[in-house]
């Protein structure tokens, strides 16, 4: 058993205990800030696994944006948490049920780390592992190098390890590969600020405009 | 919080250091973790502790809410304008080659800057809308002033800085 695994194990223990920290407690300043920590335990484990922008994605939205967000709703909404519902039978079912299920379509997933899974045999894996998936015809040549080298003295990016994709292979794809994919993401995002300023702005406390709140 | 000595301090102090390393991020996004989002929310959380600590009324005198308006916009013109010019120059949409014909290794990442700084400033602009449209109306008693938390500095009005 190497390191990384009991780092793991020890990371995964204290996520466990966070979540069901913040559950359970009726403060909600506290359930904020266990949902904090949660993420930042988040962020240390996607890290340990190697997957560096994941984590960075998740201790700043995560244990950043969001609990300042949230805090700042608390200011409106009180801390602390006056009803306790008792345990809705049916819910609850739904949610065991829906577990089970997502528990048993893991079962069909490869072990972790297999060389031979289908994420590491797939043909277009093998070229992102060459960096040399197509891009553009222009320039990929060894000849287009040379061309643009005598035309450019100092200036050509050369038939190097990349291929001239960027080193960040996940900026690379997010960004290029999938740059339709992220255009409209950012456009949700807009579209999210657009409701939100539609829907809120100027209306609240303000009992002529026949807002919502 | 606007009048805890501690929570104005440590604001002033960590303020600027989470606005360059929000900017570290939007620049780097290309060769290192992170990117336009995650600078975006950075730069968002720096004015945000700002506006928490200073009131949410003297943060939206800093950034205006029309300014943070047009950023959202602007972000996604910028990203889309990007696609817009390759094909303007005779090349598929979004491919950055266009930027550097007959180059692409060096096209790549001039295209990817541009694209990241749309997706930055979108970000943070709606970010910021976030915030402004939750603390909307409590402008006269700015985002936790808790002066029940600390009566003696709030009657003395001691001003730290």
């Amino acid at each position: 058993m190497n390191g990384i695994v009991v780092l793991d194990m020890a990371l995964l223990a204290l996520i466990l205990m966070t979540a069901i920290g913040a559950v359970e407690v009726r403060n909600l300043y506290s359930a904020i800030m266990l949902s904090s920590v949660y993420s930042l335990l988040m962020a240390c484990f996607w890290m340990t696994n190697d997957a560096w922008d994941v984590a960075f994605t998740e201790a700043a939205v995560g244990a950043g944006i969001s609990t300042i967000l949230l805090i700042g709703t608390l200011v409106l909404t009180g801390s602390i948490e006056t009803v306790r519902r008792a345990v809705s039978w049916p819910a609850l079912l739904v949610c065991a049920l829906a577990s089970a299920i997502l528990i048993y379509g893991t079962l069909d997933m490869p072990r972790y780390g297999d060389p031979k899974a289908p994420a590491h045999t797939h043909p277009l894996y093998s070229g992102f592992v060459k960096q040399d998936i197509p891009k553009h015809p222009s320039g990929r040549s060894a000849a287009d190098v040379a061309a643009y080298e005598a035309a450019h003295p100092g200036k050509s990016h050369g038939p190097d390890f990349f291929h001239g994709h960027v080193p960040n292979q996940v900026t690379s794809v997010i960004v290029t590969y999938r740059a339709y994919d992220t255009m409209f993401e950012t456009a949700v995002i807009l579209t999210a600020g657009l409701s939100l300023i539609l829907l809120l702005r100027g209306r609240r406390g303000n009992p002529q405009r026949g807002g919502l709140l | 919080m606007k009048n805890n000595p501690i929570m104005r301090v440590v604001a002033r102090w960590n303020i600027p250091f989470m606005f360059v390393f929000a900017v570290y991020v939007q620049v780097h996004g290309e060769i290192g973790p992170g990117g336009g989002f995650q600078a975006g929310v950075i730069m968002a959380a720096s004015f945000i502790l700002y506006g928490m600590v200073f009131g949410a009324a003297e943060m939206r005198r800093v950034v205006p809410r029309r300014l943070t308006d047009i950023l959202a916009a602007a972000g996604v013109l910028l990203y889309a304008g990007t696609g817009i010019y390759s094909m303007l120059m005779g090349y598929p949409f979004l491919d950055h080659v266009a930027i550097w014909p007959g180059n692409p290794g060096g096209a790549e990442p001039w295209g990817m800057v541009s694209v990241e700084w749309g997706v930055g400033i979108t970000v943070f602009a709606v970010m910021m809308t976030v915030f402004n449209e939750i603390t909307e109306g409590t402008d006269e008693a700015p985002l936790g002033t808790d002066t029940e938390m600390v009566p003696a500095l709030h009657q003395n009005k001691t001003e730290i800085n």
